[in-house]
């Protein structure tokens, strides 16, 4: 257990129950191991079906695993309750997609942000002054405290909900797809804030989204997740770069990149099919039917995750010597 | 019924569609909403035009209005659609009597609507979508053939075994599967015009792209023109052909698709294409744009963009600028370009 | 419809001054909140069905409150003994008859326009207590089975199939038969509990046998109201569970407690509002029911219901002033509260409030341009 990772989970699974059925399964979460070091970002990318989100919620106990380990700051927290438990809530914090329905429509701001305060027992001398010092670091001011959330833009309670998240100051955030619901304009706004925050306050985030440009742009170490597991790992410009695994290939291909000369001259790597169902799960390697590289191997057993080169891990039979 | 009888412009040839001076308005309890104010443009036959904006910059209700499709509190209350419908007519689409646009609508203008889900009735199968449409706008047509058609049809998108699916209810199918079966309609009729609103948003990226190469397919099989609305400007790099950037309920800037990436001359253009993060080129820190967008009941005076505009000089706050050719077929709409 | 909505915002503005002078800056705090209040004043105020049923509902508290104070005629003196003439007469409406009772009289000789006072108590106060014990049982054990699930939830949902499959009649009599001995008991041991109840219900230490029926009714009533209550709270509550500001909430670490209290409960408040005021005019109705039947108070306790069954006996030659006089006021009470719940409905939607509003401005607008053209 390295000595700066700050979050850790080892055979990290999350079976969902089907409804009518006993023993089907929703295997959202399948098998993954996440090491997320202190001060950094760790970008999951996914489509739906993924997992990516079901995975941020693991690590920060708002689901139980159905197996495996959860380590935060040298402690296992898989099984904690109670007064601990809740001493890691101010620790971990999550920002959520949907900047419209993560705000208490019946709360003004003050009072969706005096909450986590009082939850855990912290006084201010000056709740006033201080809320607005703490609105003014996500650039917003005094004017936004007794509002409502419905009287607030889209970014605007995006911010809300971000320092809501970091009023504890937590050493580790997640956001899942803090932007995706934002416009072009204001998510760069947005992300280069998140950015700022980072680094004043020592922060190491999770960053979930299906947007390869954004995580890019955010993120230190990127993962492939696909079908509940990682398919690929590797720091941020390298899996740009050189990506190794054909699903993160086919992903790189089919995004959409803002260069018409670029997006009309490069050759698309054709995908077969759509997005399987993570309750039905193919035998073998689970990208394999629609795999353009599928060998025998992959139809009947699953790929192990290698390092092929120094920090980058790819799970493919394409990479494993025999 | 008649047609049209005057015409105060005409279609010149080549054009498919001729809008000018659109302005339409939504009256709510807040005051009056100028969505959109003084639109025009154009679009040839076979081309791939992209109306690109953020939210609330008018390009939804453009599109709606372009066959009436706007309901109260909301109102057309200014400009002309020219439309060169199949037999070669040109008719003014916001003029013409109900029962005709009626006609237009589905058989020669068809809409893909952004989320598959909602756009399909639960309560019918995919075939009977494709085969309703069918019926609707060629009354000689049997059920029968409609059938063998839809199956076709599901073919050509796509869509694999189409004989079980064309029997599939909505529910059955997958977000990209409906999208598709939604584009079989639209094109069953084989329209003039496709207008498609926002169609790969919901969608996966694998999904999008396999969506999106389905419609430039489409496109020139039938060598129809399409309207696509996006906030995305990496789907417009890869398939549009001309681009319309929009702002506040204006048309800002209009030019060809690699002129626009190129040599956007807008300030907001410039500023939007910087705010993107481009994967493939390393970023030290996304441009971001101050400010929001206006409130269009109270509009900014003088030209919309004026208060977040790092170029903007006297003249911009209080006169609006008019629309300039830079150069051939590139159109901006700033006081940086005018000259006196 | 002006003149309620300026004074409603007369009211306001009184409170929130008071507010201003105890805890300065608590106007410019709490504006937003003030701004909604008037809006709610506002559109209350453009509704001529929340209107109405407002001023019928406050019709009836007031007779409520003030009706055996305003009664002339005692309810317990059978004034037939001492004038016979006063069996079961006709109403009369001066200036061919004066002095005589406006609505006539009941076998026992009272004046029935004296009683209706007396009535309106008993009603109000009945509905008022079924309501009040009803439905915040129901509500938070809808809560709890909402929002915990599982094993809770079936067990909480099964209890209210069992009491929603009873039948309330059944109960009722059941309870008719058997609880007023052990509310009597209740009674004798408490006495303040007793006073208390008697004043409450306008009654004389003498009808506290009567009381004990009374309250026997009440007590089916309110075990036959909460499942109701129990089951709509559960379905809005599975809805609100699922949103991201109540997940926001558990990553907070706020305990299952204050989600339910804080977050849950005041976005679901609206519906149980609405229900809560219809079920004041049902609660009416049906203590008079059961009243009717004969299972509540007797003589002399003047209940709408009974009273009424009383008549029957000699309807409809000899009595039917007394069925259409009290029918009639059944009929307003009951009618009052609906349309005040159904007022409040299209109020308490933020949605159809600002509708409300937009067709009041449009109107307005409209009728501006006709000044200004005409």
């Amino acid at each position: 257990m390295g000595l700066t990772s700050l979050v850790k989970g080892v055979g990290l699974k999350k079976y969902f129950p089907v409804r009518g059925s006993f023993f089907k399964k929703v295997k959202a979460v399948d098998g993954v191991d996440i090491e997320i070091a202190k001060g950094e970002t760790f970008g999951v990318v996914g489509e739906t079906g993924s997992g990516k989100s079901t995975l941020g919620r693991l690590l920060l106990r708002l689901i139980e695993p159905t197996a495996g380990r959860i380590y935060f700051d040298g402690k296992d927290i898989t099984k904690m309750k109670g007064e601990a438990l809740k001493r890691f809530r101010r620790n971990a914090q999550m920002v959520f997609q949907d900047p419209h329905t993560s705000l208490n429509p019946r709360l003004t701001i003050a009072e969706i942000l005096l909450e986590p305060l009082r939850e855990h027992g912290i006084i201010v001398d000056d709740p006033e002054a201080f809320l607005v010092e703490q609105l003014e670091m996500v650039g917003l001011g005094k004017q936004h405290l007794y509002r409502y959330p419905h009287e607030l833009s889209g970014g605007q309670k995006q911010r809300v909900a971000i320092l809501r998240a970091i009023l504890l100051k937590p050493k580790f955030v997640v956001l899942d797809e803090p932007t995706s619901a934002l416009d072009v304009s204001v998510q760069a706004q947005i992300l280069n804030m998140l950015k700022d925050l980072q680094k004043k306050f020592n922060m190491t985030y999770m960053f979930i989204s299906h947007d390869l440009g954004v995580v890019k742009y955010m993120s230190n170490k990127i993962a492939v997740m696909y079908l509940g597991k990682f398919m690929e790992i590797a720091d941020a410009d390298e899996i740009f770069e050189k990506p190794l695994h054909p699903y993160t290939k086919v992903l790189f291909s089919s995004i959409p990149i803002p260069d018409p000369k670029i997006a009309r001259s490069r050759k698309r790597l054709r995908i077969l099919g759509e997005p399987p169902s993570p309750i039905n799960l193919p035998p073998g390697c689970r990208f394999h039917p629609r795999c353009p590289y599928v060998m025998d191997r992959c139809r009947r057993e699953e790929p192990p995750m290698i390092e092929v080169e120094p920090k980058h891990y790819v799970t493919c039979w394409l990479y494993v010597k025999k | 019924m008649t047609l049209v009888k005057t015409v105060e412009e005409t279609l010149e040839e080549g054009l498919v569609l001729k809008v000018r001076g659109l302005d339409v308005r939504f009256y709510t309890y807040a005051g009056v909403v100028k969505a959109v104010s003084g639109v025009s443009f154009e679009v040839r036959e076979k081309e791939f035009v992209a109306l690109v904006g953020e939210t609330g910059c008018g390009k939804t209700v453009t599109t709606r209005a372009l066959t009436r499709l706007i309901d109260p509190p909301g109102r057309i209350v200014a400009g002309s659609v020219l439309f060169r419908r199949k037999n070669g007519t040109v008719v003014d689409l916001l003029k013409v009597p109900d029962e005709v646009l009626r006609e237009i609508r589905g058989n020669e203008i068809a809409y893909i609507f952004q989320d598959p889900s909602s756009a399909l009735d639960p309560l019918y199968t995919a075939g009977y979508h494709i085969v309703e449409t069918l019926i609707a706008h060629n009354k000689k047509v049997k059920r029968s053939e409609a059938v063998r058609e839809a199956i076709r049809l599901l073919k050509e998108v796509l869509i694999p075994h189409p004989e079980v699916r064309v029997k599939n209810y909505p529910h059955e199918l997958s977000g990209g599967m409906r999208q598709r079966v939604v584009i079989a309609t639209a094109v069953a009729n084989k329209p003039k015009l496709l207008i498609a609103d926002e169609p790969t948003t919901n969608l996966d990226v694998t999904v999008q792209a396999q969506i999106l190469d389905l419609l430039k397919e489409v496109q020139s099989r039938y060598s129809m023109s399409v309207i696509l609305i996006t906030h995305n400007l990496g789907v417009v790099a890869d398939v549009a052909d001309r681009v319309y950037v929009m702002y506040a309920g204006k048309i800002v800037e209009s030019a060809d698709v690699f002129t626009i990436f190129e040599k956007p001359m807008h300030p907001y253009t410039r500023m939007l294409l910087r705010a993107v993060p481009n994967p493939l080129k390393k970023i030290e820190k996304l441009e971001s744009i101050p400010g929001t967008v206006p409130n269009l009941i109270n509009p900014p005076p003088g030209c919309r963009f004026h208060p977040r505009c790092p170029y903007a000089k006297n003249e911009c706050m209080r006169e609006e600028p008019p629309t300039i050719e830079v150069e051939r077929g590139h159109y901006v709409s700033c006081w940086l370009y005018h000259r006196r | 419809m002006d003149v309620i909505y300026r004074a409603l915002c007369f009211i306001i503005d009184l409170f929130t001054s008071f507010m201003e002078r105890i805890r300065p800056g608590w106007i410019e705090r709490n504006k937003s909140k003030i701004d909604e209040w008037k809006l709610m004043a506002y559109a209350y105020s453009k509704s001529p069905i929340a209107v109405t049923g407002g001023i019928l509902a406050t019709i009836t508290v007031i007779l409520a409150l003030f009706g055996p104070l305003i009664a002339w005629e005692p309810y317990w003196q059978y004034k037939v003994v001492v004038n016979p003439d006063l069996w079961l007469k006709p109403p009369c409406l001066p200036p061919s008859c004066s002095g005589y009772p406006l609505l006539g009289t009941d076998e026992w000789g009272r004046d029935i326009f004296s009683l209706i006072f007396y009535g309106y108590r008993i009603s109000f106060i009945i509905s008022v207590m079924v309501v009040v014990l009803g439905v915040p049982l129901g509500v938070i054990l809808g809560l709890i089975a909402g929002y915990k699930g599982g094993y809770v939830d079936e067990v909480i949902m099964r209890l209210t199939d069992i009491f929603m499959a009873f039948p309330g009649l059944v109960l009722a009599i059941a309870f008719a038969t058997i609880l007023p001995q052990r509310i009597r008991g209740l009674l004798d041991a408490s006495p303040q509990l007793k006073d208390f109840l008697l004043w409450i219900f306008a009654l004389r230490p003498q009808e506290y046998g009567q009381l004990a029926a009374l309250l026997s009714i009440f007590l089916a009533l309110v075990l036959v109201w909460w499942p109701t209550y129990a089951r709509v709270v559960r379905g809005t509550v599975l809805s609100v569970r699922e949103q991201t500001f109540i997940e926001a909430a558990r990553s907070l670490g706020l305990s299952t407690w204050r989600i339910l209290i804080k977050h849950i409960l005041p976005n679901i408040l609206s519906p149980i509002i609405v229900f809560a005021t219809f079920d004041l005019a049902t609660a009416v109705l049906l203590a008079a029911s059961l009243s009717f039947l004969g299972l509540g108070p007797q003589d002399p306790v003047p209940e709408l219901g009974f009273m009424i069954s009383k008549a029957g006996r000699f309807f409809p030659e000899r009595s039917w002033w007394i069925v259409v006089s009290l029918g009639i006021v059944l009929l307003l009470i009951a009618f009052g509260w609906n349309l005040l719940g159904d007022g409040l409905r299209d109020i308490l939607d933020p949605r159809t409030r600002r509708a409300i509003e937009v067709r009041a401005r449009a109107k307005a607008r409209a009728k501006a341009a006709k000044v200004k053209g005409g």
